[in-house]
């Protein structure tokens, strides 16, 4: 049976920064991924990662406290304040080690990393390489896991966590894609770094089509609660066609949003110096209210117009941008502004853990966005997932090591093989019958539903219609028809179960959504339109039961500033 | 009406390679890779293609399309014709009806050793400095995506299996220009074989398919030029010490 000290589940940047946190300690650790680390979702981050180095002029006064407190108040005061500040105060240190390992960041006129304003920021504080800074991060990680000769299995599908009747974890379940076999992968220590679920909204994410919820479903099966998963980010801009991202860097660097009379419309919702500039939440809310109050171009999106910025700019600046513009939708952002749409972004839950990536079951450890730190409480500010991407990437491949230092090197065989059954039993259940529905269809109705139901603006009323649909699909899903029996390269098992996970991911995000009755960061109810520190200052818990999610609470970690009224 | 002609292989599941032909629905705006869905969610589950990102950043979708190395998330249906044939790319492997085996692709980006290897120790909390000039130096050289579409092309892979390859010459270059970088002459070294940049006919495939717009034919000039260089002054300091 294959062991490791420790796997690590998933190969963008948090995996890959685990990793190599692990080999650089000596120890025996793998990465399994369903991709080749390369083709990973951070690889598509665009703007930047930010981090209070003060190499630009007009941010010479930032600090990693200004830094946790621009973060802490974007979270709408949810984030837990000690994560925050381990994260800022690792910033600077971090991104130059990422510099001294090659990121080919941009530059000013001095050498230094360039750095550009982001939404929610006190200061420039947002280093970037042009608009492709997860793309030259995640080249450079891949890079060091070269140099340092990480083991990498590639293509092989993580279906089931495994953890002993002692709640230990002892390893993973895996589908060999190459093979169809169904492999026990053994370890002492499992770190989950499987990123983002956007498609639980289906087509309307910026999202990867391989971001779904299976990496956080999977170990919620196996035990381990989950956090604060009713919070969804809604990117302000991306392409009304197809939802691939715009960077917030477009506004960064000066970019308007304009309605279809031609106003710059974030007056209205924001200060005149905040303008464009505010956190996402706020401004995803403010685009929707034009297109829904019919200020909408042809009552469906506005305009990210970049044309003012002049040629140079966007190319030097936002070539990436222009290039999709151009391949996508046929538009050069130089001569004609951009439609753009809020899209599903960010999940601000995920698998509850601590600052060293801990969850409640020794040895299983999350970090990047399928983790809950927390670190983004209820809305994220951009720029800090590549930055917790690689810090807490960083603390929980450490972690790990010393966790595994004394341990027997031996995969527990028991343990491995009731887990296998349970796969097999999963596997069967879901795609063994002889159902008439098709997957696919369920698939694009759930989208529908959570676009529709549990989108930028909630109710009540709509959320309990949103959950009956979403106990429809459930039921359906049940009676799917049969999985395709072909052996190797089986990607219809694949996307099967990454519905399964979705389907298990969104109804959480239901229950959470109906049972938090107030408005906080991301999650807006007009029902409850006000932040209500009394009653719900504190995280969401959700345990898997064989009745449904189960849910429950947790402190919220305050201490350093205490919450206030959030104004932009 | 549009026909995908896909071609399908399993060499697990003892299917002979041929081509398969489906109906595609009439629908505006399609592109390839959703065409591709669009058959295994409708028609036939067992069909297998990479994909990721879906915006052409992730590199997992090259493929070949109507005779031309592309990634099918970015090329649309519509102005391919009635009748549009996709096969895998070549020089590799097949595993399964357009699923390649990417190691000895991978195996050839390893060989240039891809990683900075600094000149000097970095400075204590800062970043080594680097001109806005000198950045410019490593512009489009660091923007590739490791699609192998360049791979795909390249009638000198085909011939010459050890080929280091247009998508590992171009790495090497972008580390031969980092002004941070200090293992000019180690990865030299690496490429001025017979195997490596001369071994290049310099047929411009690989710069015309660049889905990222790229100019690895370029990249390999600069390197020749570079290796001379290299190879004189060898031969040069060799001369000297022997005499």
């Amino acid at each position: 049976m294959i062991f490791h000290d420790i796997i690590v589940v998933g190969g963008g940047l948090a995996g890959l920064r685990a990793a190599i946190a692990a080999k650089m300690n000596g120890v025996d650790v793998a990465v399994i991924s369903k991709l080749h680390p390369v083709r990973s979702h951070s690889g598509a981050a665009q703007g930047g990662i930010n981090a209070a180095l003060a190499n630009n002029p007009e941010g010479k006064d930032d600090t990693p406290e200004r830094h946790a407190y621009d973060t802490i108040k974007g979270s709408d005061f949810l984030a837990d304040q000690e994560a925050a500040f381990i994260m800022t105060s690792t910033a600077p240190e971090i991104i130059r080690e990422m510099e001294h390992w090659g990121c080919p960041f941009s530059r000013f006129e001095d050498g230094s990393v360039a750095q550009r304003p982001f939404g929610g920021a006190g200061f420039p504080r947002t280093c970037y390489g042009a608009d492709r800074t997860g793309h030259y991060l995640l080249q450079t990680l891949f890079e060091q896991c070269v140099k340092h000769q990480v083991k990498i299995m590639e293509e092989w599908f993580v279906l089931g966590l495994s953890i002993d009747d002692n709640r230990t974890c002892r390893g993973v379940v895996c589908l060999d894609l190459h093979n169809g076999n169904l492999e026990m992968v053994g370890a002492n220590a499992v770190i989950f770094a499987t990123g983002g679920s956007g498609r639980m909204y289906g087509t309307k994410t910026s999202n990867a089509l391989t971001s779904t919820g299976l990496g956080i479903a999977m170990p919620f099966w196996a035990g381990v609660p989950i956090k604060d998963i009713e919070f969804v980010q809604f990117h302000p801009t991306t392409l009304f066609k197809n939802n691939v991202l715009m960077t917030e860097g477009c506004r960064g660097e000066g970019g308007y949003l304009i309605n279809k009379d031609g106003e710059r419309y974030m007056g209205r919702y924001v200060s005149e110096k905040v303008m464009e500039l505010g956190p996402r939440d706020i401004v995803s809310r403010s685009t929707q209210t034009e297109i829904e109050e019919g200020r909408g171009v042809e009552g469906k999106y506005v305009y990210l117009d970049l044309r003012h910025l002049g040629a140079q700019k966007i190319m030097e600046r936002l070539p990436g941008i222009r290039e999709i513009c151009i391949d996508f939708i046929g538009i050069d952002p130089i001569e004609e502004p951009i439609p753009i749409v809020p899209g599903m972004h960010y999940t601000m839950g995920g698998i509850d853990c601590d600052q060293d990536g801990k969850t409640e079951v020794p040895g299983f450890y999350a970090a990047g966005e399928c983790a809950c730190v927390s670190v983004h409480g209820a809305n994220r500010l951009g720029g800090n997932s590549l930055l917790e991407t690689v810090v807490f990437g960083r603390r929980s491949g450490e972690d790990a090591s010393k966790y595994v230092k004394d341990k027997e090197k031996k995969a527990q065989e028991s343990a491995l093989k009731k887990s296998l059954e349970e796969v097999k039993g999963q596997l069967n259940t879901i795609g063994g019958g002889n159902g008439k529905e098709n997957p696919y269809e369920i698939r694009d109705e759930l989208g529908d539903v959570m676009v529709k139901h549990f989108g930028i603006f909630r109710t009540g009323e709509e959320m309990k219609e949103g959950l009956e649909k979403l106990n429809g699909l459930i039921e359906r899903f049940k009676k799917i028809r049969p999985i395709d029996n072909c052996k190797a390269w089986n990607f219809d098992k694949l996307w099967i179960m990454e519905l399964a996970g979705n389907l298990c991911l969104t109804e959480c995000i239901a229950l959470g959504a109906l049972n938090r009755t107030e408005s906080r960061g991301a999650h807006f109810r007009r029902d409850f339109s006000k932040r209500d520190d009394a009653n719900w200052l504190k995280h969401t818990l959700y345990r898997h039961t064989p009745e449904g999610p189960q849910i429950g609470y947790k402190e919220v970690q305050l201490g350093r500033f205490e919450p206030e009224e959030r104004k932009y | 009406m549009a026909y995908l002609k896909i071609f399908r292989y399993d060499p697990s599941g003892g299917v002979e390679p041929h081509f398969k032909r489906y109906e595609l629905p009439p629908e505006k705006g399609m592109t390839i890779l959703e065409a591709l869905f669009w058959i295994l969610e409708n028609k036939d589950p067992s069909l297998a293609f990479r994909c990721s990102c879906r915006e052409a950043v992730c590199g997992s979708c090259a493929v070949h399309i109507n005779g031309e190395y592309r990634l099918a998330c970015k090329t649309q249906v519509d102005p391919l014709g009635e009748e549009i044939t996709i096969r895998p790319l070549t020089h590799l492997p097949i595993f399964k009806d357009l699923v390649v085996d990417m190691k000895p692709f991978f195996d050839q980006y390893e060989k240039i050793k891809p990683y900075l290897m600094p000149k000097e120790e970095p400075p204590e909390s800062k970043e080594y400095f680097q001109s806005v000039k000198d950045r410019k130096k490593i512009d489009s050289l660091v923007d590739c995506i490791l699609c192998g579409a360049c791979y795909g092309s390249c009638p000198v892979a085909m011939g010459d299996p050890d080929y280091l390859g247009p998508h590992a010459l171009l790495k090497a270059l972008r580390f031969v220009q980092d002004t941070r970088d200090g293992a000019k002459t180690e990865r030299l070294a690496i490429v001025a074989t017979e195997h490596g940049v001369f071994r290049c006919h310099t047929i411009f495939n690989c710069q015309k398919v660049c889905p990222k717009d790229l100019d690895p034919t370029g990249a390999i000039a600069k390197l020749k030029m570079k290796s001379i260089g290299f190879k004189l002054k060898s031969m040069f300091g060799f001369a000297r010490s022997a005499g």
